[in-house]
């Protein structure tokens, strides 16, 4: 019996191991990265589309959230990252390398709700109120005012945030601050708060997820994901007046207002900006390098495939739900690619 | 005297419904999650989950090819690293079973096994991937391993405590070191019981997530080597299941099933190796 | 003979050597936890145990929340499992027909098989609106009482304590029942031939077996203090301490997972390891209690206990 147990599990081993070699490419080089969940699809995309051109590099990118990205591309265990929110000077600074950060797709932050009315629109300083804990119930006098003629129930609000820490969440709390003096000193803004009230979810979709299970709650996503989970996102008020709800091209819009004053590191938030149509909770999503990487033939890839990403991979974005970048910027970025070492 | 006796037969029959409804409240939430995953995932199972790879959102056809074999490698690794140790030391402590120091690794290897695998998540972080800046199948592999260690050790103790004195003494007496009084007698005796323990250990990390998302990370592509990042199905179920997309959704589903389906697997395997060596000593 | 010492000599200090690993293992874990926690224990001190503020963005953090939810839930499990445990064990070794023993063994054990990922979505997608539901099903007077206040949510502690319970049975259970049937006929035919009632007979057996039982129970409890996926996905992930069930709270593992992969800075990082080795010593307390609570029980016992117990203890 036991003999036959040992030819079994040899058996196992040399079929695992055929399988694992057998499978991949013969000298396939790897790269890996990691960071936000929100470009996560259309990486995923853009990683499958550039293996086809390139059969010989495979690009392995593992969505851990916005600051996890961050944190292993400071200590080293993975050769890019990405983040929804740029980094800090001080988190710079701590890097034993010079980190570039290079604008890949546009994204927007919603205000989701779980409400029997067909639409609401929000205000940036309701919002922070709302998730200060200063307005607790649908019916209050600011969120009527906002909403002439919509019913609103005297419904408690269960807000919602993200658990982990997520660039989605430093783009939510970089507008609540600009918009809220009173959010910027209570709360801060940072992948990860502390919020004065609410419930914890993880990831956009567990966000998602429980807003879609609990009546009269609120919570904020990805516009890519409030679109597929087919749940309710709210019209904001930007900075001129008008409301405007969340769309490729308001979007777009948000960060061609941008591109005039953009700075050379491409650290910049656009959440807030002026604009008619342009919607205010935008951000722009960042591929983090190391400048002078050890490793240069895998950095010579990566702008490569950053060369291709930003003009090719573009044409993949809103089927996906994602907001091209505006030309303007993909030329100052076509420019900076240059600072990236390669050999 | 006769409604004394009368209440004690009526708490009697009360307690007998009581463990009767136990077993039921038990049984309830076992057939609901089992009906739910199944009901979700076999929409899901099909020959290309199992043989091609994940596919980007949007693409049809995706699989968990590497997830599975992922998990196949770890739990092989973790196994390569646990089953010496953990024999060895089982055999330490039945053998030398009151020495101070056999307490003490008894001590340990309790407290090992109550460790919760996100701590030893962290640990192997610290240990297995910082020092060398990277994510690696091997540092997935050290943290089920340490993970294992525990169980084995301690059913392989408690199996060889089993086996009659009158064995081993036998075979001393016959003039046979401890070595060979162990390895050729009293180990083949308790066999069946460290193959389940064995089994029973792989049922326990195969399933563990925590652990892994700081250590093997996870990997879109079949690995090569060792020393990079590998798939492993609890994290790519837990990674596709947080997602918007339906397509990812069924397929972290089918992952779902699959993975209950292998610890089912190893637990069968564990009661049925048991029953059919043992049918087998009894025999020789 | 010579010869044979000295195999004997090097087979004890072969073993011993793979023994001695376990504990350079335990012991590494204690170290590497300490070490990377050390910048957060130097800042706060004991302090971390009883602060409330968990603050990444001005660096302030403390434990106590997430010692309070790990605590809560895990007791309440544990409240909740036990009798149904020993229920069940009861069931299995005493009261059932032998053709449906080893099915129902084999039931139990599928409950330990399911993945805790799985087990949290489950919980995600079944448990909490049934939970939701009957939290919102309570007449008002009841949700008046401090342990039942706050909106139905669904997410929170009494969903994290169901999920644990489910997780939990299985361990308890097995414990007890492999505990039952070392229990020497003798004792049970004694009872019956005095007279007793199946119920008085079986708890003379539980008693009996009660060291090892205990064990049994404080295994679960530590089942449940450390279970991370299924209880992050439906506790509500809300650092606070409430009475209340129906409140969303965090744990330490839960917190752990969520946030290690992301925290950026030095202390934020060492507090999270700070957090788990808190973790770890209550585990290790927890351990250690169930083995003092084993061994005064068994020297109190007036019948000596039947090394198959003390073994499986």
């Amino acid at each position: 019996m036991t003999e036959s147990i040992r030819r079994y599990c040899r058996w196992l081993a040399c079929a695992a191991v055929a399988a694992v070699s057998g499978a991949s490419a013969a000298a396939a080089v790897q790269i890996h990265g990691a960071g936000a969940t929100f470009p996560y699809p259309i990486y995923s995309k853009w990683f499958a589309e550039f293996n086809k051109l390139r059969s010989d590099v495979e690009i392995n990118y593992q969505s851990l959230g916005s600051g996890a990205g961050i944190r292993q591309l400071t200590k080293g265990t993975v050769f890019f990252g990405a983040s929804d929110g740029p980094m800090t000077d001080e988190q710079l600074r701590a890097a034993p390398e010079r980190i570039l950060h290079f604008p890949t797709v546009l994204g927007a932050v919603v205000p989701i709700y779980n409400l029997p009315v067909a639409s609401l629109t929000f205000s940036g300083p309701v919002l922070a109120d709302i998730y200060l804990g200063k307005i607790t119930k649908w019916s209050d006098r600011a969120i009527v005012a906002l909403n002439p003629g919509v019913e609103l129930p005297s419904l408690e609000i269960t807000v919602v945030h993200r658990a982990e820490g997520s660039g989605t969440t430093y783009i939510w709390t970089d507008y609540l601050a600009k918009v809220s003096s009173d959010f910027k000193d209570t709360v801060g803004v940072a992948q990860a708060v502390r919020w004065p009230t609410g419930l914890g979810a993880r990831g956009n979709e567990g966000v998602a997820g429980v807003v879609k299970q609990t009546r009269g709650s609120i919570g904020y996503v990805e516009m890519v994901v409030a679109i597929h989970s087919g749940i309710a996102y709210g019209a904001v008020v930007n900075s001129a007046g008008n409301a405007v709800k969340a769309t490729t091209e308001s979007v777009t819009s948000a960060a061609a207002e941008i591109a005039r004053v953009m700075p050379s590191d491409f650290r910049v938030s656009i959440t807030n900006v002026s604009g008619k149509s342009a919607y205010p909770i935008a951000s722009f999503s960042w591929l983090l390098l190391v400048e002078d990487s050890r490793n240069k033939p895998a950095a010579k890839i990566m702008v490569e495939f950053l060369k291709w990403a930003l003009t090719e991979g573009q044409k993949f974005a809103p089927s996906l739900g994602y907001a091209p970048l505006p030309d303007s910027v993909v030329r100052l970025e076509m420019a900076a690619l240059a600072r990236v070492k390669t050999s | 005297m006769r409604s004394s006796a009368s209440r004690r037969k009526l708490l009697s029959s009360a307690f007998v419904v009581f463990c009767a409804a136990a077993v039921v409240v038990a049984l309830i939430p076992l057939a609901f999650i089992l009906f739910f995953v199944a009901a979700r995932g076999l929409s899901g199972l099909n020959l290309q989950f199992f043989t091609r790879m994940p596919v980007p959102v949007g693409e049809s056809g995706g699989g968990m090819a590497n997830a599975i074999v992922g998990t196949l490698v770890l739990a092989g690794l973790a196994a390569l690293m646990a089953l010496p140790i953990g024999i060895a030391s089982g055999i330490y402590m039945s053998e030398y079973a009151r020495s101070r120091f056999a307490g003490a690794v008894r001590f340990a290897a309790d407290t090992l096994n109550g460790v919760p695998s996100i701590v030893i998540g962290v640990f192997a972080y610290g240990v297995a991937v910082l020092p060398f800046r990277q994510f690696s199948a091997l540092a997935g592999g050290f943290a089920l391993g340490v993970m294992m260690i525990p169980i084995i050790a301690r059913t392989t103790e408690e199996l060889l405590l089993l086996v009659p004195g009158s064995m081993r003494e036998g075979a001393l007496a016959l003039g046979a070191t401890r070595a060979r009084a162990v390895f050729t007698v009293v180990l083949p005796a308790a066999l069946p019981g460290i193959v389940t323990g064995a089994l029973l250990a792989l049922a326990r990390i195969a399933g563990e997530t925590a652990p892994l998302l700081f250590t093997a990370f996870n990997n879109r592509f079949f690995t090569t080597k060792l020393t990079e990042p590998i798939s492993s199905l609890p994290v790519q179920v837990f990674t596709y299941a947080l997602s918007p997309y339906e397509d990812w959704q069924r397929q972290a589903w089918a992952g779902a099933l699959v993975l209950v389906l292998i610890v089912l697997a190893c637990s069968l395997a564990a009661r049925i190796a048991t029953r059919r060596l043992e049918r087998m000593h009894a025999r020789g | 003979m010579r010869r044979k010492g000295r195999a004997d000599l090097g087979f004890r200090c072969t073993t011993g050597a793979f023994a001695s690993l376990v504990v350079v293992i335990v012991c590494a874990i204690a170290v590497v936890l300490v070490m990377d926690a050390w910048t957060s224990i130097q800042k706060f001190g004991l302090a971390f145990w009883y602060t409330s503020v968990w603050n990444p963005v001005t660096g302030e953090f403390g434990a106590l929340p997430f010692i309070w939810g790990t605590l809560y839930s895990s007791v309440l499990a544990l409240l909740i499992a036990t009798p149904i445990s020993l229920g069940i064990a009861v069931f299995i070794s005493e009261l059932a027909p032998e053709w449906l023993q080893q099915p129902l063994v084999f039931l139990t054990e599928l409950l330990a098989a399911i993945p805790s990922i799985v087990y949290g979505l489950w919980g995600v997608f079944v448990l909490v609106p049934a939970v939701r539901w009957a939290e919102g099903s309570l007449p008002d007077r009841v949700r008046e009482l401090p342990f039942f206040a706050g909106p139905p949510l669904g997410l929170g502690l009494l969903s994290a304590a169901l999920i644990l319970a489910i997780m939990v049975i299985p361990f308890t259970a097995s414990v007890a029942r492999e505990l039952l049937k070392t229990v020497p006929a003798a004792q049970r035919e004694g009872a019956y031939a005095l007279g007793a009632t199946r119920f008085e007979a079986i708890r003379a057996a539980l008693f009996y077996a009660r060291s090892g039982i205990i064990a049994g129970i404080m295994l679960g409890f530590g089942r449940a203090l450390g279970e991370t996926m299924a209880v992050t996905m439906v506790i509500g992930n809300s650092p606070q301490v409430s009475l209340s069930m129906f409140a969303p709270h965090y744990t330490m593992a839960a917190v752990i997972a969520n946030e290690f992969a992301e925290a950026s800075d030095e202390l934020y990082l060492s507090a999270l390891v700070e957090i788990g080795l808190v973790l770890f010593l209550v585990t290790l307390v927890v351990n250690t209690l169930s083995r003092v609570l084993i061994w005064t029980m068994s020297r109190s016992a007036t019948a000596a206990l039947e090394p198959d117990v003390a073994a499986a203890a």
